[in-house]
């Protein structure tokens, strides 16, 4: 099966710009805003939405990344994985906005580990959620806040999202 | 990983990975929260043939923090007084449904039999085994070195060029070997100094060099001092005439752990014999790492159980 592009990297950047305006209105600025980006794209994109919020406005929040692997209902049906760090700003989380961030949503399983990871941390205010892609096809009562792209799916395809700072190409592919 | 027995099974990169993995449980002992949901309802049996305190109880912390339920097992109080076998005892624990054994017996190699028998479709690791290996202890010591050698920016990284002397009673020692092949697979250059009696025979095969003299040794400038402690539990024979004279000949006392470079630190697998291998001023130094190999000591076995209990077994991204 060949690849198709789907998003150029134009077009995650202009997401990624849409997506910080969204969480800048939806929490009428920046303060008390933590990105916590799921490794390993998921960091990234966090990185990167961080830097293009520090541009439309005075930035006062803080990016990080929560590593959600010991949390994972689907350890004893995969090969052993590494874990990743986990970095949270020095004052903690405990009534900031967190704003969870990854690259794709699928059956919501991730973020029902980044939940309970979170809940491990601290009490945030608010727990948001980013994705660059939401695909369909969940298995958990869970939804994204701000979308970068809707892409109606079928379960046999997959999503390969590529980053500069990962893959050396920006795009996502769908095959 | 299936099971730890021996630091010699493990290559660079399934050391670096483990220290890798270590490196982000030792975040979790910094949180509120100081648990992870990882190894719910998987049971680990610490089974304990020979005296231990802060091994079993390291075990027993790590597990706990994993969410695992821990059985305590030793050989004092329990069937083994009776006359009850390792066999025996290996089936009992497996009809129980053990996941993982952590054992230490005074019998090299008992691990390995309790792997390789089929009496008990658990993961074993190896907390000591007579005079052959101690592999957590070498892989805490490890992280400890790196974490001093590369602090924060340690992720992925081995000891390369690091020099390590390793000082005492080799013959007797598991910790010693388990870190001998563990340092010499990180890159870390060994010196051994011990009295020719406390070496064991074909020390020449191991990838270490060989001293007699602790005085040449600090003059030579290790970045890592290990000091081996005097297992009199282990000596039958007299190996040295006196205590008072390994202590002047071998022990690191005031003196010589002051001519150590700035930046070398001291190390003791404990429990510490003050006033015999190390003196009391230099256990309590500010160069003296003894507790945070304690501390590290949770983390590593943290991440063994990990990788020995979550996974279908082979090691993915």
């Amino acid at each position: 099966m060949t690849a198709r592009i789907v998003l150029q990297q134009a077009d995650i950047t202009r997401a990624l710009t849409r997506i910080s305006h969204e969480i800048l209105e939806s929490n009428r600025g920046s303060r008390g805003l933590v990105l916590l980006g799921i490794p390993t794209r998921g960091v990234v994109l966090a990185d990167r939405l961080g830097a293009i919020l520090d541009q439309i406005e005075p930035w006062s929040g803080a990016v990080g990344a929560l590593d959600v692997t010991m949390y994972r209902d689907d350890l004893a049906k995969n090969p052993t994985r590494a874990p990743s760090p986990t970095s949270i700003p020095e004052d903690g989380i405990d009534g900031k906005t967190v704003v969870l961030v990854d690259d794709v949503l699928y059956s919501g399983r991730t973020i029902r580990a980044a939940l309970d990871a979170l809940s491990d941390l601290g009490r945030p205010r608010a727990v948001r959620l980013a994705v660059l892609v939401d695909r369909g096809h969940r298995e958990l009562p869970i939804r994204a806040d701000f979308v970068g792209k809707n892409l109606p799916t079928s379960v046999e395809e997959r999503i390969n999202v590529r980053l500069e700072e990962t893959d050396g190409t920006d795009e996502v592919t769908i095959e | 990983m299936r099971h730890l027995l021996s630091t010699r099974d493990l290559d660079r990169d399934t050391a670096v990975g483990i220290l890798d993995v270590a490196a982000d449980m030792a975040d979790v002992a910094t949180r509120e929260v100081k648990k992870l949901p990882t190894l719910r309802g998987k049971t680990v049996v610490n089974l304990f043939f020979e005296d231990s305190t802060r091994t079993r109880v390291s075990f027993e912390v790590a597990a706990k923090r994993l969410s695992a339920d821990v059985i305590n097992f030793s050989a004092k109080g329990s069937s083994i007084s009776k006359g009850e076998s390792l066999k025996d005892t290996a089936q009992t624990l497996a009809a129980m449904g053990a996941d993982a054994v952590v054992i230490r017996h005074g019998s090299s190699g008992a691990p390995r039999v309790l792997a390789d028998s089929g009496w008990i479709d658990a993961g074993i690791v190896n907390a000591g085994d007579g005079t052959h290996e101690h592999p957590t202890q070498a892989l805490l010591d490890a992280f400890t070195m790196r974490r001093r050698l590369h602090g924060n920016a340690a992720r992925g990284k081995d000891l390369n060029g690091l020099r390590v002397t390793i000082v005492g009673d080799v013959l007797h020692s598991r910790v010693a070997r388990s870190n001998v092949w563990l340092l010499g697979a990180l890159g870390a250059s060994v010196r051994i100094v011990a009295p020719a009696t406390l070496l064991p025979m074909g020390i020449e095969e191991w990838p270490v060099e060989v001293g007699y003299d602790l005085d040449e040794a600090m003059d030579a400038g290790p970045d890592v001092v290990m000091m081996l402690r005097i297992q009199a539990e282990r000596m039958s024979a007299a190996f040295f005439p006196t205590a008072r004279e390994y202590s002047r000949q071998w022990g690191l006392d005031d003196e010589r752990a002051a001519r150590l470079p700035a930046g070398s630190i001291v190390m003791h697998p404990g429990p510490m014999n003050r006033g015999l291998e190390i003196s009391a001023g230099a256990a309590d130094s500010a160069r003296s790492v003894v507790l945070e190999q304690v501390a590290n000591g949770v983390s590593i076995r943290m991440a063994v159980l990990y990788l020995l209990l979550s996974g279908t077994g082979e090691v993915g991204a």
